[in-house]
């Protein structure tokens, strides 16, 4: 099933001034970068997370730790999905416990994915705190989750999709609004 | 079985590894599966690896001794496995004497069947673990590599997968034993070389795995003695000086240390059979995985 192109909504400089803004937003609302750990949601939450990781270098000239968090053997759709998923590394490379955990994520829609990376969080240690950070934030919540940090909250209908590009995966950096066709 | 299915077994091995690590070892994947194993044959490192996998993964495992169970009163394995199913099983994993036993226990079960060794024919999950085991010691892949498979390849189940796989995968396979223990059709897997002396196999070898010499099937006086076998065909620093520097030695166990391997190659830097146990668990977590996993189980 191809997917139509409806809109382009966030430009290459758009993504990278939403991401800009988030990693001031972390420096300010954890009173600096102590203890803070940068967590990537695979796939596209990886790059994102390595971005913020260098915007806040920029900034505060401080290193923070990126993990690469792949969640396939907690979603809660194994039995129901026609092809089965294949298993990515995790990869944390410092212990979490104690730590601010900020979850990096391309899309927030239903919830789900991120219900299932904090399962995957828990079994790796007991972090003191776990935050949110999205690019896009399209609604239609499923679970009792919220974003901390969001770079653009942008209405969709559930026959929408939203394709985040990033030029380390895809080439290019942009957000599209593409539609299933009838 | 086809190159990508093996590769996506690998594959999916080498991001499971790493839950063998955490201080909690259990993710909820299989949660409500439950995986039987049924073995007619001795086992430590396989049942218990099958059993290991399925625990860390949150599958219930059961495990049937063949000496303490029905069979002894003469239920035959097909009635065996039809109850085991018939309580709800959703895998049976089976070790058996018989080669192709457990290609028939799939035929009459609706549920997954693993082979855990069947005969003098197949023991795939070893022969993964081992193509696992060299990737990760040799750069990522097994195309090219010089493998010598030394021993009783004859009776050995273990050479058998180790072969089919490998030779699939690319590797140069060359193996050595007594001529008694070669069956002569080996040459004809493209790929594969035979030798007389065990020496010509270890030469430029990137990997030595070393088969166990099977005590309990060297009825029929096939080689004169342990000692000479020993002498012969074992594995020692002299014979392994003619490897590559960057040798890997690999057993898939149980050891007999000073017969078909010497405590100084076993205990060497350039072995890594534990390391093939831990191996061992990755690889059976990735067949559950894909087995179990999916929609369909």
């Amino acid at each position: 099933m191809a997917l139509i192109e409806k809109a382009q909504i966030i430009d290459a400089d758009g993504v990278r001034r939403a991401l800009v803004r988030i990693a001031h937003e972390i420096v300010e609302r954890n009173k600096g970068t102590e203890n803070v750990v940068l967590i990537g949601i695979r796939r596209r939450g990886v790059p994102l997370a390595q971005r913020l990781s260098r915007f806040i270098k920029e900034v505060e000239g401080v290193e923070i730790p990126v993990g690469v968090l792949d969640i396939t053997l907690y979603r809660d759709d194994l039995s129901t999905l026609a092809s089965q998923p294949v298993v990515h590394k995790t990869e944390v490379p410092v212990a979490i416990q104690g730590k601010t955990l900020i979850l990096v994520d391309d899309v927030l829609y239903t919830g789900r994915t991120v219900r299932a990376a904090l399962d995957a969080i828990i079994d790796l240690g007991r972090p003191a705190v776990i935050q949110l950070a999205v690019l896009i934030d399209r609604g239609h919540r499923e679970l009792p989750i919220r974003a901390d940090y969001v770079g653009k909250n942008v209405p969709t209908s559930k026959r929408e999709v939203i394709e985040v590009r990033l030029e380390e995966v895809d080439r290019v950096n942009g957000v599209w609004i593409m539609e299933k066709p009838e | 079985m086809p190159v990508s299915d093996m590769q996506l077994i690998l594959e999916t091995a080498g991001s499971l590894k790493e839950i063998l690590t955490r201080e909690i070892k259990k993710v909820p994947t299989l949660r409500g599966k439950s995986i039987v194993t049924l073995f007619y044959e001795p086992s430590t490192r396989t049942r218990t690896s099958f059993e290991m996998a399925g625990k860390y993964m949150s599958a219930d495992t059961s495990s049937i001794t063949v000496a303490t169970s029905s069979v002894v009163k003469g239920e035959s394995l097909k009635d065996t496995a039809l109850t085991i199913q018939a309580m709800g099983a959703d895998m049976v994993i089976m070790r058996h004497s018989v080669s192709g036993s457990c290609h028939f226990l799939a035929r009459i079960l609706d549920c997954s069947v693993v082979n855990a060794g069947d005969g003098m024919h197949e023991h795939p999950s070893q022969g993964l673990l081992d193509m696992f085991t060299i990737q990760q010691h040799k750069g990522g892949h097994l195309e090219g590599l010089k493998v010598a498979i030394i021993g009783d390849v004859q009776h050995s189940r273990v050479a058998r997968s180790n072969i089919w796989g490998l030779t699939k995968m690319g590797a140069d396979v060359h193996v050595a034993g007594p001529a008694t223990l070669i069956p002569p059709e080996i040459e004809q897997i493209p790929g594969v070389t035979a030798h007389d002396r065990v020496e010509d196999a270890i030469r430029g070898a990137d990997v030595v795995n070393v088969l166990r010499l099977q005590r309990e099937r060297q009825q029929k006086g096939l080689f004169p003695t342990i000692r000479e076998y020993s002498r012969i065909y074992g594995v020692n620093r002299e014979r392994l000086a003619l490897a590559k520097d960057d040798v890997t030695v690999m057993h898939p166990g149980p050891m007999n240390r000073g017969v078909e391997i010497t405590s100084e190659v076993a205990d060497s830097d350039h072995a890594v059979i534990e390391e093939q146990v831990t191996n061992g668990v990755a690889i059976r977590m990735a067949l559950l995985y894909l087995l179990l996993g999916g929609a369909e189980a």
